[in-house]
């Protein structure tokens, strides 16, 4: 177990390129927090993904691969066929996992694939400056949609844990947020959870963390952090999927 | 064991002073290179070292001093 100000062992010293208040790293730590307690450093891969997590591998002190946009599942797939004795876990956000990588993403958790993926939905395209995705809520102003989400034009937000949970191969799907400290603690136990259902080879697991971004939402850290509240209004917390232990 | 600051790290966003139960941190005057105005203690007294403010901060600032020294 890691203890509170212990700085994470595979968490490289360098200072996140994030903006503000932004969650990417708190889910980076997280990550790597898991990580160590699974004494998984030297068997894993991580594939980061196209969007502001794409300097993954400054970060995370475990080997990193760049995916192109939206493939990173497809990446891993072929990365878990070929060594199955590695970990493998993608790290996406909700423009690169459910807008072009769409088609990937749900292919690799249809066939099963044993790889984790972990998607941070902050519900606009980020690093690109504030664009419409997907999983953009109804009527919310962004660079693209200056009116707000209209319905029938922009049609619904996606939700993607909901319909993956529905496929057979899924072994672990559920979605959290880490915008005050009981929610950190359970996106940790929730990620942990993702990783050992790869490590017991059940299937493909999926973990979706409810993010802020300040800049785009046009707020400040603070309240960013609190609008997070909103969005869980829309999609709820909470394991969707899990299957139970092999015998 | 005694918490540092990684003054460096900090990007000023607050939540740490949002969440701090004992109101024990405040945003300094203080610049880092970055130009960013980090966070100081108000009252390091009242400071129970609970770790909420590790749990919430994005850049991980809040460490042992142990594993930091110069």
């Amino acid at each position: 177990m890691s203890k509170p100000f212990d700085f994470p062992k595979c968490l490289k010293r360098n200072t996140f390129h994030y903006c503000p208040g932004c969650h990417h790293g708190i889910v980076h730590r997280l990550i790597c927090e898991v990580i160590d307690e699974l004494n998984l450093k030297d068997k894993t891969i991580g594939l980061a993904s196209i969007g502001c997590s794409c300097f993954l591998y400054f970060y995370i002190d475990v080997d990193i691969l760049e995916a192109p946009h939206g493939r990173a599942c497809s990446v891993a797939t072929g990365i878990k066929r070929m060594r199955p004795d590695l970990f493998v876990f993608t790290y996406q956000g909700d423009g690169d996992f459910s807008a072009i990588g769409l088609g990937d993403s749900i292919h690799a958790a249809s066939r099963g694939e044993k790889i984790t993926a972990i998607m941070i939905n902050n519900t606009v395209y980020g690093m690109t400056g504030g664009q419409v995705s997907p999983t953009t809520l109804l009527y919310q102003k962004t660079t693209t949609t200056p009116l707000g989400r209209d319905p029938q034009r922009e049609g619904y937000p996606l939700k993607v844990a909901e319909i993956l949970a529905t496929f057979e191969a899924v072994a672990f799907c559920a979605r959290s947020a880490v915008n005050n400290p009981k929610r950190v603690k359970e996106t940790k136990n929730y990620l942990k959870k993702a990783f050992k259902a790869q490590l017991e080879n059940k299937g493909f697991s999926y973990v979706e963390i409810l993010s802020s971004c300040p800049v785009n939402w046009r707020m400040d850290a603070v309240s960013a952090n609190y609008h997070v509240d909103k969005l869980t209004e829309v999609y709820p917390l909470g394991i969707f999927k899990e299957l139970p232990p092999k015998k | 064991m005694k918490i540092k600051i990684l003054e460096e790290r900090c990007k000023g966003c607050g939540l740490c002073i949002e969440f701090c139960p004992k109101r024990a941190l405040v945003l300094s005057d203080r610049r880092n290179l970055l130009g960013y105005k980090v966070v100081g203690w108000n009252s390091p007294e009242k400071c129970n070292q609970c770790g909420i403010c590790y749990l919430m901060c994005p850049e991980v600032v809040f460490v042992r001093e142990e594993d930091f020294e110069e």
